[in-house]
């Protein structure tokens, strides 16, 4: 049987981390490639880059630190922010990322899915969702809207409607962000997480509002996701990708503990 | 030395890194005399059975693959590389494949549950485990609870006698075949963290002599 997965997700500005993160021995790293490496040899199953600059400029000192992390770290990686177009994605899977992740350009032009799907596999395109709850309506019958652009932009699509859309275009992976739960620390949304679930056949990965270990765990059962995704619950020091794992294997859930 | 068969299938690069990580000599490559040389070859490839196939016949590396063999280079087959030492493909409509090795790769079913009862979506994608049937040196010093990392929608039905592991997803397919010498990986052990870097390193001690001395 497959294992739930653990991805990290780090926050890359400029080439650096847009915070440094605590391993270990308040060890403070703010070097993208050497915490992948960390987080690599520490047990995650897959890591998550998200580049939030936007120049050009820093769009190549960015591939550079992803041709670094590929010829360091062994496990399946994915790369998101600022690609809006088949020559972006292939420049990230070629510089060694397996997978891309694609959200507001996904929303702004839905042919990308399935451009990037056919030149390299449905299994190397992600679409990321970022999700607000807001009044049910004609419009959002299930009461949750995609939103764009850090949640600012609201874009009138069905949560449920677009995650079916996705699928259909050829994503071969969900990853529903919910901006309700995102930093809360409280656990995932997991109504949310679970409604997507049920909306489609491919993984969907749960994101925002980890705190505790017992929240990836919720995440997984309660929520039915294939992963889930982490950020601020390893990255300050506080809970190890073991301490995660073994919390979830005790609760029932087929994680990889041997590494 | 070990060759890695450049037929632009892929994941040739990853499967490189791997291998320098390991400080082991490799070159991606296309070249019959190179690949000739080697001390042993690796066949990726990610992709689909009837392009793949078309690539090798305009190279030519279809013969040179079916040589190299037959001489007895150690060779070992990854993913798609894996898939297509069989006989035939059920993808594409059909492909008629290398048939190095006797057995089918076969599409896996529509509506197939996990254990738990959870759909288990094709492709199967992600960590799983292996259960070893028989023996091989290829898995020398894995862990038996190490997970290695998959990606694809049809399996291989090779000989049975060939079979050293399996894994189940729906159902229980093989996961890794073949006889000393001449093996082949479904999963990546490119991305396999450790356990698959163990096994990269495990043909390379084999393919540099480590048969002789045994």
């Amino acid at each position: 049987m497959l294992s739930k997965r653990l991805i990290v997700c780090l926050d890359v500005r400029n080439g650096r981390l847009t915070k440094g993160i605590k391993f270990t021995g308040n060890l403070d790293i703010g070097d993208p490639v050497e915490s992948a490496r960390r987080y690599y040899e520490e047990g995650a199953d897959e890591i998550v880059f998200y580049d939030i600059t936007a120049s050009a400029e820093a769009r190549g000192i960015f591939l550079d630190v992803v041709e670094r992390v590929a010829s360091q770290i062994f496990i399946p990686f994915s790369v998101g922010g600022g690609i809006a177009s088949v020559a972006d994605m292939r420049a990230v899977l070629l510089a060694g990322a397996e997978k891309i992740s694609i959200n507001s350009a996904a929303v702004k032009n839905p042919a990308l899915i399935t451009q990037g799907a056919e030149a390299f596999g449905s299994q190397a395109v992600v679409v990321g969702m970022d999700v607000l709850a807001v009044p049910q309506s004609e419009a959002i019958p299930s009461g949750y809207e995609i939103v764009i652009h850090g949640g600012r932009l609201h874009t009138g699509l069905d949560a449920l409607a677009w995650a079916r859309k996705c699928e259909e275009l050829g994503a071969g992976e969900i990853c529903v962000n919910s901006i309700d739960a995102d930093g809360t620390r409280d656990g995932y949304e997991l109504r949310l997480t679970r409604a997507i679930v049920d909306a489609v056949t491919i993984p969907v990965i749960a994101s925002g509002g980890a705190g505790r270990p017992e929240h990836l765990y919720e995440a997984v059962s309660a929520g039915g996701a294939s992963a889930a995704l982490i950020a601020s619950i390893v990255h300050y020091g506080q809970y190890s990708i073991r301490e995660c794992k073994n919390v979830m294997a005790g609760r029932g859930a087929k994680v990889r503990l041997a590494w | 030395m070990l060759a890695i068969i450049d037929y632009r299938a892929g994941n040739q690069t990853s499967v490189r890194r791997a291998l320098e990580s390991l400080g082991i000599p490799c070159a991606v490559t296309a070249d019959p005399s190179q690949i000739a040389a080697a001390d042993g070859i690796l066949f990726p490839g990610v992709g689909a059975a009837g392009q793949a196939m078309g690539e090798l016949a305009r190279t030519g590396l279809d013969a040179v693959l079916k040589r190299a063999v037959a001489a007895g280079q150690p060779l070992l087959g990854i993913c798609l590389g894996c898939q297509i030492l069989l006989e035939r493909s059920e993808e594409d409509g059909g492909t008629e494949t290398l048939g190095i090795v006797p057995g089918t790769c076969r599409r896996f079913a529509d509506g197939l549950r996990q254990e738990d009862g959870s759909p288990a979506p094709v492709p199967h994608m992600g960590w799983n485990s292996l259960h070893v049937r028989r023996a091989c040196r290829l898995l020398d010093g894995v862990d038996e609870k190490a997970e290695f990392y998959f990606v694809h929608g049809y399996y291989t039905d090779p000989a049975p006698g060939l079979v050293i592991a399996t894994t189940v997803y729906g159902g229980e397919f093989c996961s890794v075949y073949g006889r000393d010498g001449l093996w082949a990986v479904q999963f990546h052990p490119e991305k396999s963290g450790r356990p698959g870097l163990a096994i990269l390193r495990n043909f390379h001690e084999y393919c540099t002599g480590g048969h002789n001395a045994q």
